[in-house]
């Protein structure tokens, strides 16, 4: 069976399982839809106060907010496996089936779990990026709909790089690490806004370190046409979300060596 | 003899969360990087507008820290082992214990929440208030108490948060009780919790309309109004109203949850064995 073919069984059979507590799921992703929305009108009470922030307007600034949040909830959906990889997979040994498998370990953790339940964020995030166009007058031509697009790819590609390399740390340190989650939520919660509102040293961390505001702020400041605040030229914000490939393809070389590191706890 | 009991359990609950260090240390990172983040949000906020606001960069910031430092204390959840005794049906056993069930569980939800609260906060301060102006950070440092007043008034503040966010605690624990699962209690009292408590944003710079409901509900009780008391935004006579105001709603919902609690175990039901 193709690997393609094989995930999708993976996921139907997550779906099924998770449809069995319909209670459960709509409660969950009722309360994410609710907390992240909050979170929005937080932003809003604030420029009712403030009117801009460093000449971004409301508006504005929910795009950047709505497709951070729309990538992130699907990054989130498909790498449940590696998010809950220490506590599930190393702690309790299961990795070892998973190697006895004769299927990459990587694909077998993709399909570990479809978390439905993320559809709350991502409802939120359509519905943040809706209000967005309104509120400016986006007009959405080819061109802008590829880049978003590509962006939004380049975003899960870049969070689901951080997951692994979070799975990847609990093969030495055998638990999960909320440390983490400096990345992954706090990425979310620096990415709402525009990348030039911060420090200088905040930005170049999140641009050559983590390379955030490549699938973010770059491509979205295109989108709206505000490019080239920074300095970045043109060329480089369009193209910028292809870093976020890039993050993963490392975090996939760094998975394999510590897939090599690996031993059981024999538990 | 009774009270000697409740304390030993706020003893041995207290130093068993102390023994966390590990999570205490991951917590303190992540909620460093939090209050950047939020600070430099503040930051470019000030900078972009010269309009009057209900409170000053400033206090704005130290707002953020003690948000920060104080975020154990907030009722995220209800206590974990209670929601596995429940699952386990170990819970039958609570209720053999010469102990009322809502005080022991009471106690035991003030002594989760104050140890794995206070070595967070010691470092929080530590970093925010010292370490921030060493390394060049001193405009977005967490301020002392502005006066003598606000820093006496503060202490009470601060225990009375505890008592009332235990109080909320109780409340998810006991849903936990009756519907036999942590998930839905817990997943309705996060919106709750972060918006009216002030943990988004600082509950001042909301609608003036807004401001005297936002100022009687009881989750200002939680962040708000001890945070601004330690600014002095709340002082004097204010300042009294809103420690009176979380007394009054604690004592509502201890008896409220006292209430439900002896209901919830008249119709007890033990899963497993």
């Amino acid at each position: 069976m193709g690997a393609f073919r094989l995930y999708w069984r993976y996921a139907a059979a997550s779906i099924r399982a998770q449809i069995q507590y319909p209670g459960s799921f709509l409660m969950v992703a009722g309360a994410q839809f609710g907390v992240t929305l909050l979170e929005f009108a937080g932003i809003w009470v604030l420029f009712r106060r403030f009117g801009q922030v460093r000449g971004w307007t409301f508006g504005e600034v929910a795009v950047f907010y709505g497709t951070i949040n729309v990538s992130f909830a699907v990054a989130e959906a498909v790498s449940h496996g590696f998010d809950v990889f220490g506590t599930e997979f190393v702690k309790t040994g299961n990795f070892d089936r998973v190697l006895l498998r004769p299927r990459p370990p990587t694909l077998q953790l993709l399909g570990h779990e479809l978390r439905l339940n993320r559809v709350g964020r991502l409802a939120q995030g359509l519905v943040v990026l809706a209000i967005a166009t309104r509120l400016i007058g986006l007009r959405w031509s080819p061109a802008r709909v590829l880049l978003m697009l590509a962006t939004i790819a380049g975003a899960i590609a870049l969070f689901v790089g951080i997951l692994v390399l979070q799975a990847t740390l609990a093969f030495w340190t055998v638990e999960s690490l909320e440390i983490a989650n400096t990345l992954t939520y706090g990425g979310v919660e620096a990415a709402q806004y525009p990348l030039d509102i911060y420090s200088r040293w905040f930005r170049e961390f999140l641009t050559f370190v983590v390379p955030l505001g490549c699938i973010s702020y770059f491509p979205v400041a295109v989108v709206l046409g505000h490019a080239g605040r920074l300095g970045a030229p043109a060329w480089f914000s369009a193209t910028s979300p292809i870093f976020g490939f890039v993050f993963l393809c490392g975090a996939l070389g760094v998975w394999c060596l510590g897939v090599r590191h690996y031993t059981s706890t024999g538990s | 003899m009774r009270a000697q009991g409740y304390l030993s359990v706020f003893r041995m609950r207290f130093l068993l969360m102390l023994q966390y260090r590990a999570a205490a240390l991951a917590g303190f990172g992540t909620q460093c990087w939090w209050g950047f983040i939020k600070v430099m949000v503040f930051a470019a906020f000030f900078h972009s507008s010269l309009a009057h606001q209900p409170l000053s960069f400033a206090q704005a910031v130290t707002y953020t820290w003690l948000g920060q430092a104080f975020l154990a204390l907030l009722p995220w959840s209800g206590d974990p082992d209670i929601a596995e005794l429940v699952r386990s049906g170990n819970v039958s056993y609570e209720r053999l214990r010469p102990l009322d069930t809502y005080f022991y569980w009471y106690v035991r939800a003030m002594a989760f929440m104050s140890a794995r609260a206070a070595p967070r906060a010691a470092m929080m301060f530590a970093l925010a208030s010292l370490i921030l102006p060493l390394i060049g950070f001193g405009a977005w440092r967490l301020r002392a108490p502005a006066t003598t007043e606000a820093a006496l008034l503060f202490i009470p503040a601060m225990v009375a948060v505890v008592l009332l966010s235990s109080a909320f605690m109780m409340l998810i624990n006991i849903a936990t009780v009756v519907t036999m699962s942590d998930r839905g209690a817990n997943a309705l009292a996060v919106p709750l919790v972060i918006a009216l408590s002030g943990s988004i944003v600082p509950l001042p710079f909301f609608p003036e309309v807004m401001q005297r409901f936002l100022f009687l509900q009881p989750f200002a009780g939680l962040v708000d109004i001890p945070y601004r008391i330690y600014f002095a935004n709340l002082s004097g006579a204010v300042a009294l109203a809103g420690l009176l105001q979380m007394l009054t709603w604690t004592a509502v919902l201890v008896f409220a949850g006292h209430r439900a609690m002896n209901s919830a175990m008249t119709r007890l039901q033990v899963q497993g064995g």
